[in-house]
This record gives structure tokens, C-alpha cells and sequence, in this order.
């Protein structure tokens, strides 16, 4: 084999998965160039990396993932110097020193010296039982730790943390997965695809924590737990750190060549010394360093093309992701981020857990995220590669390869509907055929509403909406008026208010993300219209169990304040019924004085208003107010505003009874719910209605034999009169009336509708047969009010007073120009 | 740390979906972004409109509607989506070990015009 004369020297560091790549591309172009030696840190012979996860899932062994056994070494006389890793490189006499002492001189080097796994620094990181996941000693530990079960925590929710954690927990292991992001897989998965993961992996019985930040790991000599910053702790005997990768460039530094994030290489994998070389993940490459081995596989043909054939170049490279999770498919790739010109096509089939996302910028792919169905991952990966122009298969293109090629040369979704035969499957929840569809629609079924109701199509999930509405398009001609007559919540989806509130309570949906994929949204992560009006649904059915959703609140509800033009807010202090004291009004001009109010008013809700307080400066100023005994007044919130009263039988010699009283006590029984808009009350204490209950959303018009309970009025854009719910004898039948009108409300009307456009919807028949008539149902609807209070019934302001969220307030950093610093 | 960028400290202070603001002496007031996905954006904070502070504004995909008059603008470009007309300058962001940075030059740029 060995040729007598003497050959060049090739030295590779590095006996990994791009060390051995590129000496297998030498070999192939041109096997006898170089005498070669390879080190190698590990002692054993080349075996693939990424099928370390199956390994430690148990679904291969040591031997299965070999890649070059010891006779390839052999057979092309390969001199492997194994477990004895490389210390350092004298480019001037062109030799490298070994940790044992042995020196070899090169004519040609290459580092091949991966990535070191990236260690937080926090305490207790280098206690026993901390573990990485890059190399079989690794998985040995883990292995060793599994054996006797245990908990086991994963740092890092990444595709290596989650292999780690799905493997461990194959292995027996109680798993936590701690993850800094608030969705796993950020750089490779959108929210949407990210959550379906976390639920995937929760159903499993892993522990996924998001948006969790690690304080310290704690133990006595070893591993017994991790501590959050939030306090939590979590036992553990195992710890396994993925948070991310270095690329190692130790021996390149120490060598003096150039580096960067990486090694720096030119287009042929050269580095700053023309005789060394790099490949794999310790180099940088036009600024971009590559973690995953389809870009090594590229690199290795270009070094190989340079160094001993003709010089190709090296461009960079174009990634995918898949997550090595037996059962869970996921695929990535390219840029998801969104941007300028950029089109999401969504699509999402809850009732098979799929999630699909192709972005499309100038008639191009861009990128992809699958979740649940991948096989069009290669499909659109090819695209997004290839540049190809999708502008003619673009109404198709989300359903797949198959879909989008089926119509034919032209691919329109008309084309594709006219295609299918009529035995085939428009509708899968209830199983509808085309004929029955297209059948339906000449039956006279001439818009979607129509269809949905004569044959059931796409009337559940809604997914083949976009179907149904080709094939009216197709059977109609220009009869098909396109238009729905009911209108959708927003254009992130097909479904009403009322379709998606049904389904938050029939498919027991508790977050956003839960709704968003079983209601088909076509957007990543919704739009500044329905999350809010989604965040408050789920508050509604769930009280206490959905967890409220700061992001989707409109600045106001944020801050607990009225922005003003200027950026500043306003706070108004709640006043109950409209009454106030010396000591409250003491309170409020002290605290106007303090932090400069620049206006005091009176508002036309009967209190006071303090204009132009500072974001920084708001939990100051409620804490002073809390001090002096005042609560929020919610006069920025969809909720209860105020309560306004007249003075009534107390004082007033018209007066039939207190009002002032019944105003306090209905604004002590309401202040603090979140309604679908904001909403007023007053009570007046005589006909003459002083506090102009006519034109609340609930009135009560005090008279000697009673109170006439008045809903529905509106004092704003549209002036609209209160209508007569019914007239009751008692103060607590009132309270009960008010508390059981207001959760009708709450639970039956859009979001952003006041009571006024909404009983104009549904009718005061429909509103007194709920409250009036039906004594059963008046007080169920009481007590889950009731309920929602005990929950939702607490002053924002003192929590944020008390520090909670405080980083709304503050500034991040500042920047002071002529001093030079961001402190 | 070079001086092409200026450190503005760790990312996890900035909130998922969320943004806060960063005041420069003499020069613009500069908002910080996080989008779902993770990804970082600085505008100066005024909406093109009239000059709403968009850092208090609803963060969807990867845009913020203004809290004044709901204007979308992009967080990427700075400019108004869909009917509107304007743009607001963007600071380049890079986030390296955990800590964001601004372009300083980007960032200084308002205060040069008022010197
Ligand atoms: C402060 C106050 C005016 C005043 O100086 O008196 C006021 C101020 C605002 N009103 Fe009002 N309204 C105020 C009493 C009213 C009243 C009178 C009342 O409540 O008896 C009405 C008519 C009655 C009604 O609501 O039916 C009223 C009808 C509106 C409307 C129209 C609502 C509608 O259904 O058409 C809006 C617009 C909206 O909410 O979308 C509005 C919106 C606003 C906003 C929130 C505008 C905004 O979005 O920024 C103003 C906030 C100023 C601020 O920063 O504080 N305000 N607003 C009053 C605060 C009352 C309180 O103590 O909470
Ligand atoms: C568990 C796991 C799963 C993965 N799954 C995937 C996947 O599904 N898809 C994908 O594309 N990628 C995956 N990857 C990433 C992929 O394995 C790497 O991108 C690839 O291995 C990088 O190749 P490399 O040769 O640059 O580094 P390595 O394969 O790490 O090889 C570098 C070698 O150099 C040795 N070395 C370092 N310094 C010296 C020295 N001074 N002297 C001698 N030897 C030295 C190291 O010991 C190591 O053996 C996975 C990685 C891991 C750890
Ligand atoms: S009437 Fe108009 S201007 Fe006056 S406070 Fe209400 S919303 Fe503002
Ligand atoms: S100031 Fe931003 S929309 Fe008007």
C-alpha cells in the first residue's frame, strides 16, 4: 500500500465528523497525495455524533454508529493517534506537540476541533453529576446516572437539551427541562410550533419549565438540585448542560491564526497560515459558524477541492433541522422571522396536531416550520435552496408537494378543487365529500354559512374552509358573492367570536397558543386585535386557571394608567360612589405636588383625575395612594370604571332611598372585573336621575316602591337610552340582578362591544329571559361572577406598588453621549 | 467590548413579546423589542404618526401596533405597515453571550443632529 517515496505530511486534529470527512474526500480525489496522521481527544476510532441521542435513547448501540472502524484507518495507512489529544502548534517549525510529548512536523494541517459544550457560569457548575452532552463519555455518565432512576434536570431547551431529556427519560429518569426562552427551540421553531412541542413533550411526563433562568446548583459535593431565580427548586441527581457550543479554538489562538467567533477561513477552508487548514464547527466562514453537519459535508468537498483537485469555493451554507424525538415530528428552516415583505401561509389541523408555516418573500420560500407533519420538509427545503420562483403554485403550496403539483401545469386551487374526483374528502371531521358539497351548494347553499349548515362542511374544524369556498367559487361562477356574511374575529382567522368563545370552553382551551392551533389561526402569533380580545376569553371561562398574558394587553391595561399624548399617563384613584375625604383628598394633593401633576380633574365619572405622571414614577405614586387607603380606579381598563351616585335619601328631600349607599356597595361588589369593554353603573335616587343612569351599562333608578333596574344605555359615540330589565323591591335582589347581568355579559359578548351594540344583537327578550325569568340560571350566573371576583378582585396597583413587575417601569439602561458608558 | 457597540445589558431583561426603553441624553429616546421568537430589534421610540411611544405598543410577529392610534409599524424596516406612510429609524442590534448591543453610531445619530 505504501508507496516507497516520500509523501507530504497531513496532519488532522481532530478524529471527529469533519476530521474524518475531509480526509475521506482527499482520499477519494486523490488517495495517495499524503501520508496522513490524525490526533483525536477521544479514544476510539470516528463515530458519528448526532446519533448519540438514539444511542442514549437506547435505540442503537456503540457499534451501530461507528463510521470509520479501525480497519479504514488500516486499509489506507492512516496513522490514528488516539485519546491523546493535541497541546500545541509551531507553525515556525511547522510541527505539533501532543499532551504526551510527541511532536510531529506537517507540510499540510488541519483543525478539525468541533465545539466545546458551553458551561453557564453560575455556582455549583462544576459539581459532580454536571454533565455535557458532545461525546460517549457523556453518554457513559449519563447512562451510569440513569441506572439508578432518580430526577434528572436538562439546562437548555434546545434540540440537544431536548434529545438529552427525551433519552434520560427513556432511560427511567424523572425529567426537568429549564429553559431560559419562553419557547423551546426559539432558533429553530416559532412560538406556535414551540408550544405544540412543550405540550407533546409535557404529555410524556417530562417537566418542561419556559422563561426559567438558573440561579445556582446546589449540593454537597455533588449534584442534589438546581435553584431558578425565582426560588424554585428542583431535586436532581443528574444535571445536564445544553445551553449551546463554543467553537474551539484554543490551539488556533494559542498558533496565533486568525479568529473570530470561529477560525477564520477563506473559501477553499484556509485559514490565516496558508499551509493550515480548518473545517467543521470551530471555524467562521463569512461570518457565520455552522452547528449541524450538512454545511461540514460541504465544506469537507470544498476543502478536498482546493487542497489536492480543482478549487470549487466554499458559499456557505443554507440549514434544516429535524428533532431526533421517536413519535415527534418537527422540521425547520431558513428564516421564520418574519420582516419586511415577507408572507406567512399558515396552516394548522388541530385534530391532527399539525402546524405549518412557509414563508414567502418575493415569490420566494424563505423559510418553514412544521410541527406533526414533516414530509413536505425536503420539498420546501429544496425550494428555499434552489430560489425557486413559487409565485404560480403559491394558493397551493401550503398544502404539499403533492397538492401543489397535482393541478396540473397551472396548480391553482381551482384547478386542484375541479381535479378531485367527487367520492373524495373535502370535509375530514364529517366526512364530506365533494360531490356532497358541490350537491349542497346547487341545492341553494350559496355562501359558506349556507354549506356550513346544509352539509355540515367545514362547520367543526374549519380547516377546509379554503376548500369550500373554491368549490363555491367553482360551482357559482360569479354568483359566489366571496363575501361571509358572519364576520370572523379578525384576519388571523375564519372563525367569529362566538365560534372561538364555544371552543374555549367545549375544547377546555387555557392559553393563547392552545387556541390559536386548535382554531386554525393563519397567523404565527395573532395581532394586535384578537390577542387581547383572546387573553380576556380565557380569563373569563378560566378564572384562575389561565394565566394572563401581559403582551397581549393594550398599553393601558399594562401599565395600570392612561397614556396621554405626550407618553405620560394619567391615575385615577378610585372614589367610591363618588365620595370622598378630607384625608383621601390630602392624599391626592399631596401625591399630585410630589410627582408633579402638571392638571388635577374632575372627571365626568365623579372623581379625580391627575394628569402627566412619569412610567417611572407610577408605582411610587401608587404606593402613596394605596398608603392613604385608595385602590385602583380602573379608569384605563376594559372593566368596571365607576359607579356614579346622587346623593339620594340622605340628603336630598326628593331622595326615595340611598343611592349613595347602593352605588358604594355595587361598586365594592364589581370594581376589579375584566369585562369585554369597559363598563359604567350609576344610581340615581329618583326619577330626575342626577347621576344620569339612562345612559350606563347597568342604572338603577331609585323610587319609593323599589328600583327599577335599567341596562344597556351608552353615553358615548352612539347615545343609546338604558332599556327596563325589570323593577325589584330589595337592595340585595339589585345587587343580585347587577352581578348576574354584568356575567352574562361578560360571557356572551365580543370583546370591544359595549352592552349596548350587543343587546341591540341579541335582543332584551333573550338578556330578561336570562336574568328575569329564569331564577336558576340568575343565580348560577351570580356565583360565577362571585367566583371570578375572588379572584380577579385585587388592587393591581398594590401589587406593582410592592415591586411586581418593575421592570415595565424602568428604563433598561441609559445612554449618557459625553461620558461614553450604558450603565 | 469594542466601541462600534455599545453593551446595553443581559437579554433576559428584555421580556418575551415585549419591549422596554433605553433614554439617550440630548438625542432620541430608543425602544427595545423582543419578539415571540426571540429576536431583538431597537427603533427610536416615536411612532412616525405622532410620535406615540411605541415601546408601549402590542409586539405581534414582527411588528408593533402603536398604543396611540394603532399604527403597525415594522420592527424590522421601522417603517408603517399596511395603509399607512412613514418610518422611524432602526438601531442594529446584535446579541452575543446573552447580552444585546446597539449600533453606537445609530444610536448617537439624534444626538449629533442637535449638537
Ligand atoms: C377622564 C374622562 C373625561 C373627563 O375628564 O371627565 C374620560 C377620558 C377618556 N375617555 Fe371617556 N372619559 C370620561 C368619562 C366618559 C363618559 C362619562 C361617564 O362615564 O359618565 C363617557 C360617556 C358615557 C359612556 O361611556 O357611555 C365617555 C365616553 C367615552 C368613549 C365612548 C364610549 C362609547 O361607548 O362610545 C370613549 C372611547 C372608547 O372607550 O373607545 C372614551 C375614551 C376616553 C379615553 C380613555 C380616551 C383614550 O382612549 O385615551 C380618555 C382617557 C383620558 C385619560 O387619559 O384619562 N370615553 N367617557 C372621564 C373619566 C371618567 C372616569 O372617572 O373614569
Ligand atoms: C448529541 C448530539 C446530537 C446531534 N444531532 C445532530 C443532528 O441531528 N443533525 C446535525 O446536523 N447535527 C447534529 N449534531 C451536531 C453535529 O454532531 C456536529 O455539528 C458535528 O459533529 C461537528 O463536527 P466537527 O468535526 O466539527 O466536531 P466533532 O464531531 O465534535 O469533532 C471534533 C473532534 O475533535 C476532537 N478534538 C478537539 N480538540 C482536539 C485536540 N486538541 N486534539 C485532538 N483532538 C481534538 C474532539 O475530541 C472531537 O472528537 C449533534 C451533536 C450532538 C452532540
Ligand atoms: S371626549 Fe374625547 S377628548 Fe375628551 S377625554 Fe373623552 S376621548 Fe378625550
Ligand atoms: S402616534 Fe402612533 S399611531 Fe398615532
Amino acid at each position: 500500500m505504501l508507496s516507497p517515496t516520500p509523501r507530504p505530511h497531513l496532519i488532522v486534529i481532530g478524529n471527529g465528523m469533519a476530521g474524518c470527512r475531509a480526509v475521506e474526500e482527499i482520499l477519494e480525489r486523490d488517495a495517495s497525495r499524503f501520508r496522513i496522521t490524525i490526533f483525536g481527544a477521544e479514544p476510539r476510532v470516528n463515530y458519528n455524533r448526532i446519533m448519540l441521542s438514539p444511542l442514549l435513547a437506547g435505540e442503537k448501540s456503540f457499534e451501530d454508529i461507528i463510521i470509520n472502524g479501525q480497519e479504514w484507518y488500516d486499509d489506507h495507512g492512516i496513522n490514528l493517534v488516539a485519546g491523546d489529544p493535541v497541546v500545541a502548534i509551531d507553525r515556525a517549525s511547522k510541527t505539533v506537540t501532543s499532551r504526551s510529548g510527541r511532536v510531529e512536523s506537517y507540510d499540510k494541517l488541519i483543525l478539525a476541533t468541533g465545539s466545546d459544550p458551553f458551561i453557564i457560569p453560575v455556582p455549583g457548575n462544576d459539581l459532580q453529576g454536571v454533565i455535557s452532552f458532545r461525546d460517549m463519555d457523556d453518554v457513559g455518565s449519563m447512562l451510569r446516572a440513569a441506572s439508578g432512576g432518580g430526577d434528572a434536570v436538562v439546562i437548555g431547551g434546545g434540540l440537544l437539551g431536548l434529545e438529552a431529556a427525551h433519552g434520560l427519560s427513556l432511560r427511567g429518569m424523572k425529567v426537568t427541562v429549564i429553559h431560559l426562552m419562553n419557547t423551546l427551540m426559539e432558533r429553530q421553531l416559532d412560538e406556535a410550533a414551540g408550544w405544540l412541542l412543550k405540550t407533546e413533550l409535557e404529555k410524556r411526563g417530562q417537566q418542561i419549565l419556559t422563561t426559567a433562568d438558573t440561579a445556582e446548583i446546589y449540593g454537597e459535593g455533588k449534584v442534589e438540585g438546581v435553584r431558578l431565580k425565582d426560588g424554585r427548586e428542583i431535586p436532581a441527581s443528574i444535571v445536564v448542560m445544553a445551553v449551546g457550543i463554543r467553537p474551539n479554538v484554543k490551539l488556533a489562538r494559542d498558533a496565533g491564526l486568525a479568529i473570530g467567533r470561529g477560525i477564520h477561513v477563506d473559501d477553499h477552508l484556509v485559514t490565516s497560515d496558508a499551509d493550515i487548514l480548518s473545517v467543521g464547527e470551530c471555524v467562521e466562514h463569512s461570518g457565520q459558524v455552522y452547528g449541524l453537519v450538512a454545511p461540514i459535508w460541504d465544506m469537507c468537498r470544498s476543502l478536498a477541492d482546493g487542497l489536492v483537485a480543482e478549487p470549487s469555493g466554499y458559499t456557505g451554507s443554507v440549514t434544516s433541522t429535524k428533532l431526533k424525538v421517536s413519535g415527534i415530528d418537527v422540521f425547520s428552516a431558513g428564516d421564520f422571522s418574519g420582516g419586511d415583505g415577507c408572507e406567512d401561509i399558515v396552516m394548522r389541523d388541530a385534530s391532527r396536531g399539525v402546524y405549518k408555516r412557509v414563508i414567502v418573500k418575493e415569490d420566494k420560500v424563505v423559510g418553514a416550520v412544521l410541527y406533526g407533519d414533516t414530509a413536505d420538509g425536503n420539498w420546501y427545503f429544496d425550494l428555499l435552496k434552489k430560489q425557486e420562483d413559487v409565485s404560480e403554485i403559491r394558493d397551493a403550496l401550503i398544502f404539499g408537494q403533492a397538492f401543489a403539483s397535482g393541478g396540473g401545469a397551472g396548480a391553482s386551487p381551482f384547478d386542484a378543487v375541479a381535479a378531485m374526483a367527487d367520492e373524495a374528502e373535502i370535509c375530514g371531521c364529517n366526512g364530506v365529500s365533494k360531490g356532497k358539497v358541490v350537491a349542497c351548494i346547487k341545492g341553494g347553499a350559496h355562501d359558506l354559512d349556507a354549506v356550513r349548515s346544509g352539509c355540515k362542511a367545514s362547520a367543526s374544524c374549519g380547516q377546509c374552509t379554503g376548500l369550500v369556498e373554491n368549490l363555491l367559487a367553482l360551482t357559482l361562477g360569479d354568483e359566489f358573492a366571496g363575501e361571509r356574511q358572519v364576520k370572523p374575529m379578525c384576519k388571523c382567522t375564519s372563525f367569529t367570536h362566538e365560534d372561538v368563545r364555544k371552543a374555549i370552553v367545549e375544547k377546555e382551551l387555557k392559553s393563547i397558543p392552545a387556541v390559536m392551533q386548535a382554531q386554525h389561526w393563519t397567523t404565527p402569533d395573532g395581532c394586535a386585535s384578537c390577542r387581547p380580545a383572546l387573553n380576556y376569553y380565557l380569563l373569563c371561562a378560566w378564572p384562575g386557571e389561565a394565566v394572563d398574558d401581559q403582551q397581549s394587553r393594550f398599553t393601558n391595561e399594562r401599565m395600570h394608567a392612561n397614556i396621554q399624548k405626550d407618553g405620560t399617563y394619567s391615575v385615577v384613584p378610585r372614589m367610591w360612589g363618588g365620595v370622598t375625604t378630607p384625608n383621601e383628598l390630602r392624599a391626592i394633593a399631596d401625591a399630585a405636588d410630589k410627582y408633579g401633576a402638571r392638571m388635577v380633574k374632575v372627571t365626568g365619572g365623579q372623581r379625580l383625575d391627575l394628569f402627566g405622571i412619569k412610567k417611572e414614577d407610577l408605582p411610587a405614586i401608587w404606593a402613596d395612594l394605596n398608603a392613604a387607603g385608595m385602590v385602583s380606579g380602573h379608569a384605563y381598563g376594559k372593566a368596571l370604571r365607576t359607579v356614579k351616585t346622587c346623593v339620594g335619601s340622605e340628603w336630598c328631600r326628593f331622595g326615595t332611598q340611598d343611592s349613595t349607599g347602593l352605588g358604594i356597595k355595587t361598586e365594592q361588589m364589581t370594581w376589579g372585573s375584566w369585562m369585554p369593554h369597559k363598563f359604567k353603573i350609576a344610581v340615581s335616587g329618583c326619577p330626575r336621575n342626577c347621576a344620569e343612569a339612562t345612559i350606563k351599562d347597568f342604572g338603577v333608578i331609585c323610587v319609593d316602591s323599589g328600583y327599577e333596574l335599567l341596562v344597556g344605555g351608552n353615553g358615548g359615540i352612539h347615545l343609546r337610552g338604558t332599556d327596563l330589565l325589570c323593577k325589584v323591591a330589595t337592595e340585595e335582589e339589585a345587587l343580585l340582578y347587577c352581578a348576574a347581568f354584568i356575567q352574562l355579559y361578560r360571557e356572551e359578548a365580543r370583546y370591544l362591544d359595549r352592552t349596548a351594540p350587543w343587546i341591540e344583537r341579541v335582543g332584551m327578550d333573550y338578556v330578561k329571559s336570562r336574568i328575569v325569568e329564569d331564577a336558576e340560571g340568575r343565580k348560577a350566573l351570580a356565583e360565577r361572577f362571585a367566583y371570578s371576583q375572588s379572584i380577579y378582585q385585587i388592587d393591581p396597583w398594590a401589587k406593582r406598588a410592592a415591586g411586581e413587575d418593575a421592570k415595565l417601569h424602568q428604563h433598561l439602561a441609559e445612554v449618557r453621549p459625553f461620558a461614553g458608558v450604558a450603565a | 467590548m469594542n466601541g462600534e457597540w455599545l453593551d446595553i445589558g443581559p437579554l433576559d431583561q428584555l421580556p418575551a413579546m415585549g419591549a422596554r426603553t433605553l433614554p439617550v441624553r440630548g438625542g432620541d429616546e430608543i425602544a427595545i423589542f423582543r419578539t415571540a421568537n426571540g429576536q431583538v430589534y431597537a427603533l427610536v421610540n416615536k411612532c412616525p404618526h405622532k410620535q406615540g411611544p411605541l415601546s408601549q405598543g402590542i409586539v405581534h410577529d414582527t411588528s408593533v401596533t402603536c398604543p396611540l392610534h394603532n399604527w403597525r409599524i415594522s420592527l424590522v424596516s421601522g417603517k408603517a405597515l399596511g395603509e399607512d406612510e412613514g418610518c422611524v429609524p432602526t438601531i442594529p442590534v446584535k446579541v452575543d453571550g446573552g447580552r444585546m448591543f446597539l449600533k453606537r453610531d445609530a444610536v448617537m445619530a439624534s444626538v449629533r443632529e442637535a449638537a
